[in-house]
């Protein structure tokens, strides 16, 4: 099956600045797949590299096996800016029905997006008159119509509150068990929810992880944190006995690796009446996101703190 | 082919909307009013109908206002538009870059075709009404003066694409469009009449200002409608130079239309190269 993003070693210059360096990326027919990274990272140079509207300094990239900006790739591709806007003066129909028509669509296929994206009732309104959320996902609209192969969004659920941003999502799903694939950016890992087949994170414009999201952590094996509240005048002895550190007169807070969780679990509970309640807490998301996007940095300081039970 | 009649319609609804084609008809019917009414009183005394004398003013009113409203609907077509966002989803979905500019560039020409035909149109009915005795055949003359101004119009807004395409900033490209206007209807008039005063042996008025003449589009656009109507009957002062002309007739508005096409192609040319 051909990919629908092929990238190999895409290097992009900006006179002195250094935006992508060797970034290698694949996306096939209806995979999910999540680009992460800071501000600046090269999650909007790549998009406008996959629009054809610059074009790399190094590497090769094909879009359905089409050169970005073709007529064929721009036919498979389907894009939302992060900054969408339309002409104010027109109702929300005609910016759909605007772009159905520049897409070759169906004219039924406007009031379908419409109706999915849920702005039938709003549809004949001025833009202008549009919330914020509303203009994103009249910019959801806009790049569902048509049927494309490949939806390229940029920061989509910045700006939504939870609710719509779990929409959106249910939205994505819909649309890539259909054979659309979904490239899309985010800040982090928790605002994805864990909703994408495979993410892939930026840095300084090189890619740094690509994988399932179970992968990663996996491959962060950031350490798993216990707290531990000891029965009243025990703590001294639960700290004696697990190691890590006192937190308050009642805690003892540890970190461990994750193969030396069960092992970890079975101490405490060997301590019987000692300990009142235990509290395991994994490393979330947004932490295994900033241990790849800031080099490990979190890593090195919870490594201070030496598991010695 | 469809999307660039979308491209269009979309700017005549867009046009509708925001009110341009209502402002700039109002503003050229108020003028040309001025000018009806203004006209009048000494239409009376010449030999020339009423309606004429009218479409003579309104040909010279049009040489400076009909390039500045071309050129304010133009300059903010491009830069203003990947500024505010709005181009990029076009630049992106399948139509060419050269179907969005000709979309645009038709869609605007329309909306400059509505504002003088309505403006143009109730200020020579004016004339012709309040003169009663006019005759019907100085009515095609006002046609004519409708047609040539939607083709002088038609090549400031290539011309004000150029501007748009080139530069990154709206600001930038208004200065610039400003700039194109002042040069064309008034610095390069200016510059020519010194030419005339400066050359003692005759030559310069001779073999290099008539071609000058034609070569800049809102001359050549005067030159036309002064030579349709009986230019000597109204007292022109154009009439000298066109029996000297390279060409004469429906052939000047050759220069309009040969910029038009030069414009479109160069505007083209740089919107292929805009990074948006």
């Amino acid at each position: 099956m051909t990919e629908i993003v092929k990238a190999r070693n895409v290097s992009m210059k900006f006179k002195a600045v250094e935006a992508l360096t060797n970034v290698s990326l694949d996306v096939a027919p209806g995979e999910q797949v999540a680009l992460l990274g800071h501000n600046g990272a090269g999650k909007t140079t790549l998009f406008r590299i996959i629009l054809g509207f610059i074009k790399p300094t190094a590497g090769s990239i094909s879009i359905a096996g089409f050169a970005p900006g073709s007529d064929g790739a721009r036919r498979a591709v389907s894009y939302l800016p992060e900054q969408v806007a339309f002409p104010k003066m027109l109702t929300g129909r005609e910016v759909v029905r605007f772009y159905a028509r520049l897409k070759g669509a169906a004219p039924e296929d406007v009031q379908a997006v419409l109706d999915k994206v849920e702005l039938v009732e709003a549809a004949d309104r001025r833009v202008d008159t549009y919330s914020k959320g509303m203009r994103q996902r009249l910019g959801l609209a806009q790049a569902l119509v048509g049927n494309p192969r490949l939806l390229l969004l940029d920061e989509p659920t910045s700006g939504l509150d939870p609710l719509s941003r779990q929409h959106f999502y249910e939205l994505i799903a819909d649309v890539s068990r259909r054979g659309c694939s979904v490239l899309l950016s985010s800040h982090g890992l928790s605002e994805l929810e864990a909703r994408t087949d495979r993410v892939a994170i930026l840095r300084k414009g090189r890619l740094v992880a690509d994988g399932p999201l179970a992968e990663l952590q996996h491959q962060a094996d950031l350490p798993i944190r216990f707290r531990v509240r000891a029965a009243t005048g025990a703590v001294g002895s639960v700290h004696a006995e697990i190691g890590g550190g006192r937190i308050n007169c009642a805690s003892v807070e540890l970190y461990c690796a994750r193969r030396d969780k069960m092992r970890i679990l079975s101490k405490i509970s060997g301590l019987g009446a000692q300990v009142e309640d235990v509290d395991v807490a994994s490393p979330t998301l947004d932490e295994v996101y900033r241990y790849f996007s800031n080099n490990g940095i979190e890593q090195t300081q919870r490594g201070d703190i030496q598991c010695t039970a | 082919m469809h999307g660039v009649i979308t491209i269009a319609a979309t700017e005549i609804r867009i046009g509708l909307r925001n009110r341009w084609i209502i402002l700039s008809s109002l503003i050229l019917l108020a003028f040309a009013l001025i000018l009806v009414l203004l006209g009048s009183a000494p239409g009376g005394e010449v030999k020339t109908d009423a309606v004429t004398v009218v479409v003579a003013s309104l040909s010279t009113l049009s040489v400076y206002l009909v390039p500045l409203i071309a050129l304010l609907l133009s300059f903010d077509a491009i830069a203003g538009e990947i500024d505010r966002g709005t181009l990029q989803l076009v630049l992106a979905s399948p139509v060419s870059r050269g179907s969005v500019l000709v979309g645009k560039f038709l869609g605007h020409v329309a909306v400059l075709a509505i504002a003088v035909s309505s403006g143009y149109g109730i200020a020579g009915l004016v004339a012709f009404f309040a003169n009663g005795a006019g005759e019907a055949v100085a009515l095609i003359g006002v046609g004519r003066l409708i047609a040539s101004s939607t083709v002088l119009g038609a090549t400031f807004i290539a011309i004000g694409y150029i501007a748009s395409a080139s530069v990154r900033q709206t600001g930038t490209a208004a200065a610039l469009a400003i700039a194109i206007w002042l040069f064309a209807v008034v610095l390069y008039d200016l510059a020519l009449l010194g030419g005339l005063l400066a050359s003692q042996d005759g030559f310069f008025a001779r073999a290099v200002f008539p071609w000058l003449l034609v070569l800049n589009p809102a001359d050549a656009f005067r030159l036309y409608n002064m030579s349709a109507i009986d230019a000597l009957a109204v007292g022109s002062n154009l009439g000298g130079a066109g029996s000297a002309l390279p060409l004469s007739g429906l052939a000047t508005m050759f220069s309009p239309v040969a910029w038009t096409a030069v414009a479109l192609g160069l505007s083209t040319f740089i919107l292929k190269r805009v990074r948006p």
